[in-house]
Protein backbone atom coordinates (compact mmCIF):
# COMPACT_ATOMS: atom_id res chain seq x y z
CA UNK A 1 0.00 0.00 0.00
CA UNK A 2 2.94 2.33 -0.56
CA UNK A 3 1.06 4.22 -3.21
CA UNK A 4 -1.12 5.64 -0.46
CA UNK A 5 1.82 7.35 1.15
CA UNK A 6 1.28 10.42 -0.99
CA UNK A 7 -2.42 10.65 -0.33
CA UNK A 8 -3.80 13.86 1.02
CA UNK A 9 -6.25 14.14 3.84
CA UNK A 10 -9.27 16.33 4.09
CA UNK A 11 -8.68 18.60 7.05
CA UNK A 12 -11.55 19.14 9.42
CA UNK A 13 -12.19 20.77 12.77
CA UNK A 14 -13.39 18.25 15.29
CA UNK A 15 -14.34 20.91 17.83
CA UNK A 16 -15.80 23.90 16.00
CA UNK A 17 -15.63 27.06 18.10
CA UNK A 18 -19.21 27.97 17.41
CA UNK A 19 -21.36 25.24 18.81
CA UNK A 20 -23.81 23.67 16.39
CA UNK A 21 -27.23 25.31 16.60
CA UNK A 22 -28.92 22.34 15.11
CA UNK A 23 -30.29 19.93 17.69
CA UNK A 24 -30.13 16.24 16.97
CA UNK A 25 -32.29 13.50 18.27
CA UNK A 26 -31.99 9.76 18.05
CA UNK A 27 -35.35 8.04 18.47
CA UNK A 28 -35.91 4.35 19.04
CA UNK A 29 -39.50 3.17 18.96
CA UNK A 30 -40.98 -0.26 19.54
CA UNK A 31 -37.56 -1.67 18.80
CA UNK A 32 -36.84 -5.40 18.81
CA UNK A 33 -33.43 -6.97 18.21
CA UNK A 34 -32.21 -10.52 18.76
CA UNK A 35 -34.35 -11.61 21.70
CA UNK A 36 -34.81 -8.26 23.32
CA UNK A 37 -37.50 -5.66 23.07
CA UNK A 38 -39.68 -3.74 22.84
CA UNK A 39 -37.44 -0.77 23.56
CA UNK A 40 -38.38 2.89 23.40
CA UNK A 41 -35.61 5.38 23.88
CA UNK A 42 -35.00 9.00 22.94
CA UNK A 43 -31.57 10.51 23.13
CA UNK A 44 -31.44 14.27 22.76
CA UNK A 45 -28.49 16.27 21.55
CA UNK A 46 -27.52 17.36 25.06
CA UNK A 47 -27.69 13.89 26.54
CA UNK A 48 -25.04 11.38 27.38
CA UNK A 49 -26.74 8.13 28.20
CA UNK A 50 -24.84 5.48 30.10
CA UNK A 51 -25.92 1.89 29.50
CA UNK A 52 -24.97 -0.82 31.94
CA UNK A 53 -25.97 -4.35 32.68
CA UNK A 54 -24.51 -7.80 33.25
CA UNK A 55 -22.32 -9.19 30.48
CA UNK A 56 -24.38 -11.07 27.96
CA UNK A 57 -27.33 -8.74 28.53
CA UNK A 58 -27.09 -7.55 24.95
CA UNK A 59 -25.50 -4.12 25.37
CA UNK A 60 -23.12 -4.52 22.43
CA UNK A 61 -25.81 -6.18 20.33
CA UNK A 62 -28.08 -3.22 21.01
CA UNK A 63 -25.42 -0.83 19.70
CA UNK A 64 -24.94 -3.01 16.62
CA UNK A 65 -28.66 -3.02 15.94
CA UNK A 66 -28.80 0.77 16.37
CA UNK A 67 -26.06 1.04 13.75
CA UNK A 68 -28.23 -1.17 11.52
CA UNK A 69 -25.54 -3.85 11.45
CA UNK A 70 -27.89 -6.49 12.83
CA UNK A 71 -31.49 -7.18 11.90
CA UNK A 72 -34.12 -5.41 13.98
CA UNK A 73 -37.73 -4.36 13.80
CA UNK A 74 -39.44 -1.21 14.93
CA UNK A 75 -38.50 2.35 14.22
CA UNK A 76 -35.08 3.88 14.21
CA UNK A 77 -35.17 7.62 13.56
CA UNK A 78 -32.53 10.27 13.19
CA UNK A 79 -34.05 13.75 13.38
CA UNK A 80 -37.24 12.24 12.09
CA UNK A 81 -35.57 10.41 9.21
CA UNK A 82 -35.76 6.66 9.42
CA UNK A 83 -32.74 4.43 8.93
CA UNK A 84 -34.56 2.69 6.10
CA UNK A 85 -34.83 5.93 4.15
CA UNK A 86 -31.10 5.99 3.48
CA UNK A 87 -28.49 3.38 2.50
CA UNK A 88 -26.99 1.44 5.38
CA UNK A 89 -23.57 3.00 5.01
CA UNK A 90 -24.99 6.50 5.15
CA UNK A 91 -26.85 5.71 8.35
CA UNK A 92 -23.63 4.38 9.85
CA UNK A 93 -21.80 7.54 8.88
CA UNK A 94 -24.33 9.58 10.85
CA UNK A 95 -24.50 7.15 13.75
CA UNK A 96 -20.88 6.48 14.65
CA UNK A 97 -20.37 3.17 16.41
CA UNK A 98 -17.17 2.48 18.30
CA UNK A 99 -16.88 -1.30 18.80
CA UNK A 100 -15.16 -2.71 21.84
CA UNK A 101 -12.53 -4.33 19.64
CA UNK A 102 -10.88 -2.36 16.89
CA UNK A 103 -9.49 -3.59 13.62
CA UNK A 104 -6.67 -2.12 11.61
CA UNK A 105 -6.38 -3.50 8.12
CA UNK A 106 -3.60 -1.53 6.46
CA UNK A 107 0.05 -1.60 7.52
CA UNK A 108 0.32 2.12 8.05
CA UNK A 109 -1.79 4.06 10.54
CA UNK A 110 -2.47 6.96 8.20
CA UNK A 111 -3.96 4.73 5.51
CA UNK A 112 -6.99 4.27 7.70
CA UNK A 113 -7.85 7.96 7.50
CA UNK A 114 -9.52 10.02 4.83
CA UNK A 115 -9.85 13.15 6.87
CA UNK A 116 -8.30 14.42 10.06
CA UNK A 117 -7.85 17.24 12.44
CA UNK A 118 -4.10 17.48 13.03
CA UNK A 119 -4.16 19.85 16.01
CA UNK A 120 -6.68 17.59 17.75
CA UNK A 121 -4.24 14.67 17.57
CA UNK A 122 -2.28 16.30 20.40
CA UNK A 123 -5.23 16.12 22.73
CA UNK A 124 -5.34 12.37 22.06
CA UNK A 125 -1.70 12.22 23.12
CA UNK A 126 -0.08 11.82 19.69
CA UNK A 127 2.22 13.79 17.45
CA UNK A 128 1.28 14.03 13.77
CA UNK A 129 4.02 11.57 12.80
CA UNK A 130 1.86 8.77 14.24
CA UNK A 131 0.22 8.67 10.80
CA UNK A 132 3.49 7.31 9.39
CA UNK A 133 3.77 4.58 12.03
CA UNK A 134 3.17 0.95 11.21
CA UNK A 135 0.13 -0.34 13.02
CA UNK A 136 2.24 -3.12 14.54
CA UNK A 137 4.06 -0.50 16.61
CA UNK A 138 0.93 0.60 18.46
CA UNK A 139 0.14 -0.61 21.97
CA UNK A 140 -3.42 -1.67 22.72
CA UNK A 141 -4.08 1.61 24.52
CA UNK A 142 -2.72 3.59 21.58
CA UNK A 143 -4.89 1.58 19.23
CA UNK A 144 -7.91 2.35 21.34
CA UNK A 145 -7.23 6.09 21.39
CA UNK A 146 -6.57 6.13 17.66
CA UNK A 147 -9.73 4.16 16.98
CA UNK A 148 -11.70 6.86 18.79
CA UNK A 149 -9.87 9.52 16.81
CA UNK A 150 -10.61 7.59 13.61
CA UNK A 151 -14.30 7.48 14.42
CA UNK A 152 -14.50 11.17 15.29
CA UNK A 153 -12.72 12.09 12.06
CA UNK A 154 -15.77 10.67 10.29
CA UNK A 155 -17.70 13.49 11.97
CA UNK A 156 -20.57 11.33 13.19
CA UNK A 157 -23.69 13.14 14.36
CA UNK A 158 -24.36 10.62 17.10
CA UNK A 159 -21.99 8.45 19.10
CA UNK A 160 -22.50 4.86 20.19
CA UNK A 161 -19.51 3.91 22.30
CA UNK A 162 -18.80 0.39 23.50
CA UNK A 163 -16.39 0.52 26.43
CA UNK A 164 -14.34 3.39 24.96
CA UNK A 165 -11.82 3.47 27.80
CA UNK A 166 -11.50 -0.24 28.55
CA UNK A 167 -7.81 -0.52 27.61
CA UNK A 168 -6.75 2.85 28.99
CA UNK A 169 -4.97 3.92 32.17
CA UNK A 170 -6.58 6.48 34.45
CA UNK A 171 -4.92 9.48 32.85
CA UNK A 172 -5.79 8.48 29.30
CA UNK A 173 -9.33 7.55 30.33
CA UNK A 174 -9.83 11.07 31.64
CA UNK A 175 -8.27 12.47 28.48
CA UNK A 176 -10.67 10.49 26.26
CA UNK A 177 -13.69 11.32 28.41
CA UNK A 178 -12.83 15.03 28.07
CA UNK A 179 -12.48 14.71 24.31
CA UNK A 180 -15.76 12.84 23.93
CA UNK A 181 -17.60 15.35 26.13
CA UNK A 182 -16.11 18.22 24.15
CA UNK A 183 -17.06 16.67 20.83
CA UNK A 184 -20.56 16.04 22.10
CA UNK A 185 -20.95 19.64 23.31
CA UNK A 186 -19.49 21.25 20.19
CA UNK A 187 -21.53 19.17 17.83
CA UNK A 188 -24.64 18.53 19.86
CA UNK A 189 -24.45 14.80 19.31
CA UNK A 190 -26.64 12.36 21.20
CA UNK A 191 -24.29 9.96 22.94
CA UNK A 192 -24.79 6.43 24.19
CA UNK A 193 -22.04 4.90 26.29
CA UNK A 194 -21.80 1.24 27.25
CA UNK A 195 -19.64 0.73 30.31
CA UNK A 196 -19.04 -1.80 33.01
CA UNK A 197 -17.69 0.96 35.17
CA UNK A 198 -20.61 2.48 37.09
CA UNK A 199 -18.37 5.23 38.39
CA UNK A 200 -17.63 6.26 34.83
CA UNK A 201 -21.35 6.41 34.08
CA UNK A 202 -21.96 8.45 37.24
CA UNK A 203 -19.20 10.84 36.29
CA UNK A 204 -19.65 11.07 32.53
CA UNK A 205 -23.26 10.37 31.67
CA UNK A 206 -26.32 12.53 32.18
CA UNK A 207 -28.72 9.60 32.21
CA UNK A 208 -28.28 6.01 33.24
CA UNK A 209 -30.14 3.04 31.83
CA UNK A 210 -29.71 -0.43 33.21
CA UNK A 211 -30.53 -3.60 31.35
CA UNK A 212 -31.95 -6.33 33.52
CA UNK A 213 -33.75 -9.39 32.21
CA UNK A 214 -33.86 -7.89 28.74
CA UNK A 215 -35.66 -4.75 29.95
CA UNK A 216 -34.27 -1.24 29.77
CA UNK A 217 -34.82 0.45 33.11
CA UNK A 218 -34.12 4.12 33.70
CA UNK A 219 -31.95 4.37 36.77
CA UNK A 220 -31.69 7.64 38.74
CA UNK A 221 -28.38 9.48 38.66
CA UNK A 222 -26.88 10.21 42.04
CA UNK A 223 -25.76 13.58 40.78
CA UNK A 224 -28.25 15.36 38.55
CA UNK A 225 -26.18 17.86 36.58
CA UNK A 226 -22.47 18.22 36.15
CA UNK A 227 -19.85 20.44 34.58
CA UNK B 1 -1.74 -40.45 -39.09
CA UNK B 2 0.74 -42.87 -37.61
CA UNK B 3 -0.57 -43.35 -34.08
CA UNK B 4 0.89 -46.24 -32.11
CA UNK B 5 -2.21 -47.99 -30.87
CA UNK B 6 -2.05 -49.05 -27.23
CA UNK B 7 -3.07 -52.51 -26.19
CA UNK B 8 -4.73 -53.47 -22.91
CA UNK B 9 -1.42 -55.03 -21.89
CA UNK B 10 0.36 -51.67 -22.35
CA UNK B 11 -2.03 -50.06 -19.90
CA UNK B 12 -1.51 -52.87 -17.39
CA UNK B 13 2.21 -52.22 -17.45
CA UNK B 14 1.55 -48.58 -16.53
CA UNK B 15 -0.99 -49.65 -13.92
CA UNK B 16 1.67 -51.85 -12.33
CA UNK B 17 3.61 -48.73 -11.33
CA UNK B 18 0.52 -47.25 -9.73
CA UNK B 19 0.24 -50.41 -7.62
CA UNK B 20 3.88 -50.08 -6.65
CA UNK B 21 3.35 -46.49 -5.47
CA UNK B 22 0.18 -47.48 -3.61
CA UNK B 23 2.12 -50.25 -1.88
CA UNK B 24 4.94 -47.88 -0.96
CA UNK B 25 2.57 -45.34 0.59
CA UNK B 26 1.06 -48.13 2.60
CA UNK B 27 4.41 -49.08 4.08
CA UNK B 28 5.14 -45.42 4.84
CA UNK B 29 1.79 -45.00 6.64
CA UNK B 30 0.75 -42.16 4.34
CA UNK B 31 -2.82 -43.43 4.37
CA UNK B 32 -3.06 -42.82 0.65
CA UNK B 33 -3.10 -46.37 -0.66
CA UNK B 34 -6.85 -46.63 -0.93
CA UNK B 35 -7.20 -43.15 -2.34
CA UNK B 36 -4.66 -43.82 -5.08
CA UNK B 37 -6.38 -47.01 -6.14
CA UNK B 38 -9.84 -45.44 -6.09
CA UNK B 39 -8.58 -42.46 -8.08
CA UNK B 40 -6.92 -44.75 -10.60
CA UNK B 41 -10.13 -46.73 -10.96
CA UNK B 42 -12.11 -43.55 -11.42
CA UNK B 43 -9.71 -42.35 -14.11
CA UNK B 44 -10.10 -45.62 -15.98
CA UNK B 45 -13.88 -45.82 -15.74
CA UNK B 46 -14.55 -42.13 -16.37
CA UNK B 47 -12.21 -41.84 -19.33
CA UNK B 48 -13.45 -45.07 -20.89
CA UNK B 49 -17.03 -43.87 -20.61
CA UNK B 50 -16.14 -40.54 -22.13
CA UNK B 51 -14.32 -42.38 -24.89
CA UNK B 52 -17.42 -44.39 -25.73
CA UNK B 53 -19.59 -41.30 -25.42
CA UNK B 54 -17.36 -39.34 -27.77
CA UNK B 55 -17.38 -42.25 -30.21
CA UNK B 56 -21.17 -42.17 -30.29
CA UNK B 57 -21.23 -38.38 -30.42
CA UNK B 58 -18.82 -38.31 -33.37
CA UNK B 59 -21.07 -40.70 -35.25
CA UNK B 60 -24.22 -38.67 -34.61
CA UNK B 61 -23.28 -35.08 -35.30
CA UNK B 62 -26.18 -32.98 -34.09
CA UNK B 63 -26.20 -29.73 -32.10
CA UNK B 64 -28.70 -31.13 -29.63
CA UNK B 65 -26.44 -33.99 -28.54
CA UNK B 66 -23.58 -31.57 -28.25
CA UNK B 67 -25.63 -29.24 -26.11
CA UNK B 68 -26.64 -32.09 -23.84
CA UNK B 69 -23.04 -33.16 -23.38
CA UNK B 70 -21.96 -29.57 -22.74
CA UNK B 71 -24.66 -29.19 -20.12
CA UNK B 72 -23.56 -32.31 -18.28
CA UNK B 73 -19.99 -31.04 -18.30
CA UNK B 74 -21.08 -27.67 -16.96
CA UNK B 75 -23.10 -29.18 -14.13
CA UNK B 76 -20.23 -31.46 -13.16
CA UNK B 77 -17.83 -28.51 -13.13
CA UNK B 78 -20.21 -26.38 -11.05
CA UNK B 79 -20.58 -29.20 -8.56
CA UNK B 80 -16.82 -29.53 -8.34
CA UNK B 81 -16.44 -25.78 -7.70
CA UNK B 82 -18.89 -26.09 -4.83
CA UNK B 83 -17.16 -29.14 -3.39
CA UNK B 84 -13.85 -27.37 -3.22
CA UNK B 85 -15.12 -24.54 -1.01
CA UNK B 86 -14.27 -24.76 2.64
CA UNK B 87 -17.16 -22.39 3.28
CA UNK B 88 -19.71 -22.32 0.55
CA UNK B 89 -22.86 -20.34 -0.04
CA UNK B 90 -26.00 -21.94 1.26
CA UNK B 91 -28.77 -23.04 -1.04
CA UNK B 92 -28.83 -22.55 -4.80
CA UNK B 93 -26.15 -19.87 -4.63
CA UNK B 94 -23.45 -22.37 -3.75
CA UNK B 95 -24.03 -24.07 -7.04
CA UNK B 96 -25.24 -21.33 -9.32
CA UNK B 97 -22.56 -18.71 -8.63
CA UNK B 98 -19.99 -21.05 -10.19
CA UNK B 99 -22.32 -22.39 -12.88
CA UNK B 100 -23.38 -18.97 -14.11
CA UNK B 101 -19.85 -17.63 -14.18
CA UNK B 102 -18.67 -20.61 -16.19
CA UNK B 103 -21.62 -20.25 -18.50
CA UNK B 104 -20.80 -16.65 -19.33
CA UNK B 105 -17.07 -17.20 -19.63
CA UNK B 106 -16.29 -20.71 -20.88
CA UNK B 107 -19.36 -21.22 -23.03
CA UNK B 108 -19.34 -17.87 -24.76
CA UNK B 109 -15.61 -17.97 -25.47
CA UNK B 110 -15.75 -21.53 -26.76
CA UNK B 111 -18.62 -20.58 -29.03
CA UNK B 112 -16.73 -17.58 -30.37
CA UNK B 113 -13.65 -19.72 -30.92
CA UNK B 114 -15.63 -22.32 -32.83
CA UNK B 115 -17.56 -19.90 -35.01
CA UNK B 116 -15.05 -17.11 -35.57
CA UNK B 117 -11.62 -18.73 -35.27
CA UNK B 118 -11.79 -22.40 -36.14
CA UNK B 119 -14.74 -22.02 -38.55
CA UNK B 120 -15.52 -25.68 -38.99
CA UNK B 121 -18.43 -26.75 -41.12
CA UNK B 122 -20.66 -27.36 -39.26
CA UNK B 123 -19.31 -25.32 -36.32
CA UNK B 124 -20.68 -27.82 -33.81
CA UNK B 125 -18.46 -30.67 -34.92
CA UNK B 126 -17.98 -32.45 -31.57
CA UNK B 127 -14.40 -33.41 -32.42
CA UNK B 128 -13.48 -29.75 -31.88
CA UNK B 129 -16.25 -28.48 -29.66
CA UNK B 130 -16.05 -31.03 -26.85
CA UNK B 131 -12.29 -31.04 -26.17
CA UNK B 132 -12.20 -27.26 -26.47
CA UNK B 133 -15.04 -26.79 -24.04
CA UNK B 134 -13.53 -29.37 -21.73
CA UNK B 135 -10.24 -27.53 -21.49
CA UNK B 136 -12.00 -24.21 -21.02
CA UNK B 137 -14.25 -25.57 -18.30
CA UNK B 138 -11.47 -27.41 -16.50
CA UNK B 139 -9.29 -24.32 -16.20
CA UNK B 140 -12.09 -21.88 -15.50
CA UNK B 141 -13.36 -24.24 -12.84
CA UNK B 142 -9.98 -24.26 -11.12
CA UNK B 143 -9.76 -20.48 -11.15
CA UNK B 144 -13.29 -19.95 -9.91
CA UNK B 145 -12.88 -22.52 -7.16
CA UNK B 146 -9.67 -20.85 -5.97
CA UNK B 147 -11.16 -17.37 -6.17
CA UNK B 148 -14.40 -18.20 -4.38
CA UNK B 149 -12.64 -20.22 -1.72
CA UNK B 150 -10.36 -17.29 -0.96
CA UNK B 151 -13.32 -14.91 -0.91
CA UNK B 152 -15.48 -16.89 1.48
CA UNK B 153 -12.70 -17.95 3.82
CA UNK B 154 -11.30 -14.42 3.77
CA UNK B 155 -14.64 -12.93 4.71
CA UNK B 156 -15.03 -15.53 7.44
CA UNK B 157 -11.63 -14.86 8.96
CA UNK B 158 -11.72 -11.10 8.58
CA UNK B 159 -15.20 -10.62 9.85
CA UNK B 160 -14.22 -8.08 12.48
CA UNK B 161 -12.24 -6.06 9.96
CA UNK B 162 -15.09 -5.96 7.46
CA UNK B 163 -17.59 -5.03 10.14
CA UNK B 164 -15.32 -2.38 11.58
CA UNK B 165 -15.09 -0.87 8.11
CA UNK B 166 -18.86 -0.97 7.81
CA UNK B 167 -19.17 0.74 11.19
CA UNK B 168 -17.02 3.55 9.86
CA UNK B 169 -19.59 4.08 7.14
CA UNK B 170 -17.92 2.28 4.25
CA UNK B 171 -20.30 0.81 1.66
CA UNK B 172 -20.15 -2.96 1.25
CA UNK B 173 -18.01 -2.86 -1.88
CA UNK B 174 -15.39 -0.75 -0.13
CA UNK B 175 -15.40 -2.89 2.99
CA UNK B 176 -14.76 -6.07 0.98
CA UNK B 177 -12.53 -4.45 -1.67
CA UNK B 178 -9.21 -5.83 -0.44
CA UNK B 179 -10.49 -9.37 0.01
CA UNK B 180 -12.20 -9.27 -3.35
CA UNK B 181 -9.04 -8.09 -5.07
CA UNK B 182 -6.97 -10.79 -3.39
CA UNK B 183 -9.52 -13.44 -4.36
CA UNK B 184 -9.53 -12.41 -8.00
CA UNK B 185 -5.75 -12.45 -8.06
CA UNK B 186 -5.72 -15.83 -6.38
CA UNK B 187 -8.03 -17.26 -9.01
CA UNK B 188 -6.15 -15.85 -11.97
CA UNK B 189 -2.52 -16.27 -11.00
CA UNK B 190 -2.22 -20.02 -11.76
CA UNK B 191 -3.29 -19.58 -15.36
CA UNK B 192 -1.07 -16.52 -15.81
CA UNK B 193 1.84 -18.54 -14.47
CA UNK B 194 0.96 -21.41 -16.78
CA UNK B 195 1.09 -19.04 -19.75
CA UNK B 196 4.39 -17.62 -18.57
CA UNK B 197 6.18 -20.96 -18.29
CA UNK B 198 4.41 -22.83 -21.11
CA UNK B 199 6.95 -24.89 -23.03
CA UNK B 200 9.84 -24.09 -20.71
CA UNK B 201 9.29 -26.66 -18.03
CA UNK B 202 6.77 -28.97 -19.56
CA UNK B 203 4.90 -29.23 -22.82
CA UNK B 204 1.22 -28.46 -22.41
CA UNK B 205 -0.93 -31.59 -22.46
CA UNK B 206 -2.95 -30.83 -25.55
CA UNK B 207 0.08 -30.05 -27.67
CA UNK B 208 1.81 -33.17 -26.39
CA UNK B 209 -1.20 -35.21 -27.41
CA UNK B 210 -1.28 -33.76 -30.88
CA UNK B 211 2.42 -34.36 -31.39
CA UNK B 212 2.10 -37.93 -30.11
CA UNK B 213 -0.75 -38.34 -32.58
CA UNK B 214 1.54 -37.28 -35.40
CA UNK B 215 0.68 -33.62 -36.00
CA UNK B 216 3.48 -31.37 -37.21
CA UNK B 217 4.88 -29.58 -34.13
CA UNK B 218 4.17 -26.09 -35.44
CA UNK B 219 0.53 -26.89 -36.08
CA UNK B 220 0.27 -28.27 -32.57
CA UNK B 221 1.96 -25.17 -31.19
CA UNK B 222 -0.47 -22.84 -32.96
CA UNK B 223 -3.38 -24.71 -31.47
CA UNK B 224 -1.77 -24.63 -28.06
CA UNK B 225 -1.31 -20.87 -28.25
CA UNK B 226 -4.92 -20.48 -29.25
CA UNK B 227 -5.99 -22.65 -26.33
CA UNK B 228 -3.77 -20.79 -23.88
CA UNK B 229 -5.28 -17.47 -24.88
CA UNK B 230 -8.79 -18.85 -24.70
CA UNK B 231 -8.45 -20.51 -21.33
CA UNK B 232 -6.66 -17.57 -19.74
CA UNK B 233 -9.28 -15.10 -20.91
CA UNK B 234 -12.05 -17.54 -20.01
CA UNK B 235 -10.57 -18.05 -16.56
CA UNK B 236 -10.12 -14.32 -16.09
CA UNK B 237 -13.70 -13.53 -17.03
CA UNK B 238 -15.07 -16.42 -15.00
CA UNK B 239 -13.08 -15.56 -11.89
CA UNK B 240 -14.01 -11.88 -12.02
CA UNK B 241 -17.66 -12.72 -12.52
CA UNK B 242 -17.82 -15.38 -9.81
CA UNK B 243 -15.92 -13.35 -7.21
CA UNK B 244 -17.98 -10.22 -7.92
CA UNK B 245 -21.25 -12.10 -7.64
CA UNK B 246 -20.02 -13.88 -4.50
CA UNK B 247 -18.84 -10.66 -2.86
CA UNK B 248 -22.22 -9.02 -3.43
CA UNK B 249 -23.94 -12.06 -2.01
CA UNK B 250 -22.01 -11.69 1.25
CA UNK B 251 -23.98 -8.53 2.03
CA UNK B 252 -27.67 -7.77 2.24
CA UNK B 253 -29.34 -4.62 0.96
CA UNK B 254 -28.60 -2.79 4.24
CA UNK B 255 -24.89 -3.39 3.62
CA UNK B 256 -24.67 -5.88 6.47
CA UNK B 257 -22.18 -8.71 6.33
CA UNK B 258 -24.25 -11.93 6.17
CA UNK B 259 -21.92 -14.77 7.08
CA UNK B 260 -24.96 -16.92 7.82
CA UNK B 261 -25.25 -17.22 4.05
CA UNK B 262 -22.17 -19.46 4.22
CA UNK B 263 -21.97 -22.96 5.55
CA UNK B 264 -18.95 -25.00 6.47
CA UNK B 265 -18.33 -27.99 4.25
CA UNK B 266 -17.51 -31.35 5.69
CA UNK B 267 -13.85 -31.83 4.87
CA UNK B 268 -13.07 -34.86 2.80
Amino acid sequence: MDARRTKSYRFIDLFPAIAAKEKHRLMVRDFYFHHSGPIDLDIESNERVGLSGPSGAGKSLFLRALADLDPHTGELLWNGRSAQSMPGWMWRRHIGLLPSEHSWWYDRVGDHFHSMDEPALKSFGFETDVMEWPVSRLSSGEKQRLAIYRLLCNEPAALLLDEPTANLDAENSRRIEDILARYQLCRQTPLLLVSHDLRQIEKFATRHIEISDGRFVESPMKREEQG
Amino acid sequence: MNVVSLSIFDLFVAAFFVFVVAGLTLSLHLNLGRQILVAAMRTTVQLLSVGFLLKILFEHVHPLWLLLMALVMLLAAAREVMQRQQRRFRGVWGFSAGALSMLVSSFSLTLIALVVIIRNDPWYRPQYAIPLLGMMLGNTMNGIALGLDRLTSGAWQQRSIIENRLMLGQPWNEAIADIRRESMRNGMIPIINAMAIAGLVSLPGMMTGQILAGSPPLEAVKYQILIMFLISSGTGLGVMTAVSVGARRLFDNRDRLCLDRLQAAARG
